[in-house]
């Protein structure tokens, strides 16, 4: 019966936090339509979470596609499909690995660090001083960041996508002996629509979810380093885990045969 | 006016506060003693709404702050007349230190320009001691003293009827800690502001108060002014301003 209420409580309490979490979202949408706005806020949350994102995305980028290429020539080898390597390169980065990869960097560096400067505005009273200047902090801190996210990663994902055929590109023709010509042909014209909007999309959502739950574990922060700690551990994990969870369901209703 | 009837408060097991009363009349400066954990920054922050008690309500000038919903206009307003100077200062770090005095005056209903709000941000940070070169710098660069002073002018910025002080002299040397004092006084009395302070600094409560209340047990043990604290006659507050290990009050070793 022990292990039974063992089973219960967790039960509770993943739905309790899941309920915490999905209140905290729709708190932070309905300050998109309630005026005031912060948008200097939201320019300096576009500039760190966008632009100073880019060299990691690229970075990431490059080197899988690089690697994708040289796996599909090696294992396409066995087979003799080593021809296939451009379009699956393509839809390979576009279709999964460009928004998961950009996702999981964006949930390092974005996430840990939005949670680590809430969490210290919080111990430090930051947070209660904002409140005490008429300032809501929903509106101030998590809105901005939230929104900027959900903007700006479609676009990184964009690049991130280019970048990541780029290396394959790079690869095929450089090392594997692909024409140059035909692999962008091929490239391009295996890449369908749906591909592209799908990527775009899954950044989107990634975006959301990494900022989200940023703001939700650095508004919860409990007292001291310690606190700080915990709170950017578990908002990494979490944006992570959902990042993953959220690729999974947003794959299944976009390419479920 | 500020009237506390009856707050209670508790965190899951703990009760921290059972019962608050306590009244600050207009322009009075009331000083809150009491050892670490009594409840001193729970009433405050009751009175700020950043907690919400379970029982009792507090009247500012007649209306009951309990009941003011977050973020509604009503209580923009209500903080508006509130400015509060916190124990660690909670300067944002990644606002200059103009930026952080002017906080109030760049944003929401009360908006100037930026040129207007930066004067006054000066003309604040003179007020406090600090010269106009400190306006551009970042709060990390400067010393605590320093950051306490930058919080005072953030505090008084907007020209406040009511101000907070939580532990205003906690982690300054004693000489820093009497300059403090002093501009907390004289603030207060200049501006005619209605003065609630937190503290364990018997010098500070000297320097500061008009009148005292001992918070022990979750409750007010004694109020009155400051001339007859010496002679209270009650043992608590007796042990407390004597600092002395023997008496009612357990002190855990």
């Amino acid at each position: 019966m022990k292990f039974l209420a063992t089973i219960g409580r967790s039960v509770l309490g993943l739905l309790a936090a899941i309920g915490r979490v999905a209140l905290f979202a729709v708190e932070t949408i309905s300050h998109l339509f309630r005026p005031p706005w912060y948008p200097r806020e939201f320019g300096a949350a576009l500039m760190q979470i966008g632009y100073f994102s880019l060299p990691v995305v690229g970075l990431t980028t490059i080197f899988t596609g690089g690697a994708l290429a040289l796996q599909i020539y090696a294992g396409g080898a066995r087979f003799s499909a080593e021809a296939v390597v451009p379009q699956i390169v393509a839809i390979g980065m576009v279709r999964e690995l460009g928004p998961v990869l950009v996702g999981l960097m964006i949930a390092a560096r974005v996430t840990s660090s939005i949670a680590a400067e809430i969490a210290t505005m919080k111990v430090t009273e930051q947070i209660d001083a904002l409140v005490t200047l008429s300032t809501n902090p929903m509106k101030y801190l998590t809105l901005p960041r939230v929104l900027a996210a959900t903007l700006v990663m479609p676009i990184l994902v964009a690049v991130g996508d280019t970048i990541g055929i780029m290396g394959g590109y790079l690869v095929g023709t450089g090392r594997l002996g692909f024409n140059p010509g035909t692999y962008l042909t091929n490239t391009i014209d295996f890449l369908e629509w749906l591909d592209i909007v799908s990527s775009l999309s899954k950044g989107a959502v990634f975006g959301f979810l990494a900022a989200l739950m940023g703001c939700y574990f650095g508004m919860g922060s409990a007292r001291g380093a310690a606190g700080v700690g915990a709170a950017t551990k578990g908002a990494v994990v979490a944006a992570s885990v959902l990042i993953l969870a959220a690729n999974f369901i947003l794959t299944e209703l976009f390419f479920a045969a | 006016m500020i009237e506390l009837r009856g707050i209670e408060k508790s965190f899951g097991p703990k009760n921290v506060l059972r019962g608050v009363d306590l009244t600050i009349p207009k322009g009075e400066s009331m000083v809150i003693i009491g050892g670490s954990g009594t409840g001193k920054s729970v009433t405050l922050k009751c009175v700020l709404g950043l907690i919400t008690p379970d029982k009792g309500e507090i009247l500012v000038d007649g209306q009951d702050v309990t009941k003011l919903r977050q973020g509604s206009s009503e209580r923009d307003a209500f903080l508006a007349r509130f400015g509060m100077l916190f124990q660690g200062g909670a300067l944002f770090d990644s606002l200059t230190v103009w930026q952080n005095v002017a906080f109030r005056l760049l944003r929401g209903t009360m908006k100037k320009t930026k040129a207007e709000a930066r004067e006054i941000a000066i003309e604040k940070l003179r007020r406090v001691g600090l010269t106009p070169d400190v306006a551009d710098l970042y709060p990390s660069e400067l010393s605590g003293g320093m950051q306490k002073r930058v919080g005072l002018a953030r505090a008084i910025a907007a020209e406040p009827e009511i101000i907070f002080f939580d532990e205003p002299t906690t982690g300054l040397d004693p000489i820093m800690s009497g300059v403090i004092n002093e501009l907390i006084r004289e603030i207060v009395v200049e501006m005619g502001a209605t003065a609630m302070t937190i503290t364990h600094d018997m010098t500070s409560v000297r320097a500061i108060a008009d009148k005292v209340a001992m918070i022990h047990g979750g409750k007010v043990r004694w109020t009155g002014p400051i001339s007859q604290m010496d002679n209270s006659g009650d043992p608590y507050l007796t042990q407390f301003i004597t600092g002395s290990a023997d008496g009612p009050i357990e002190s855990v070793r």
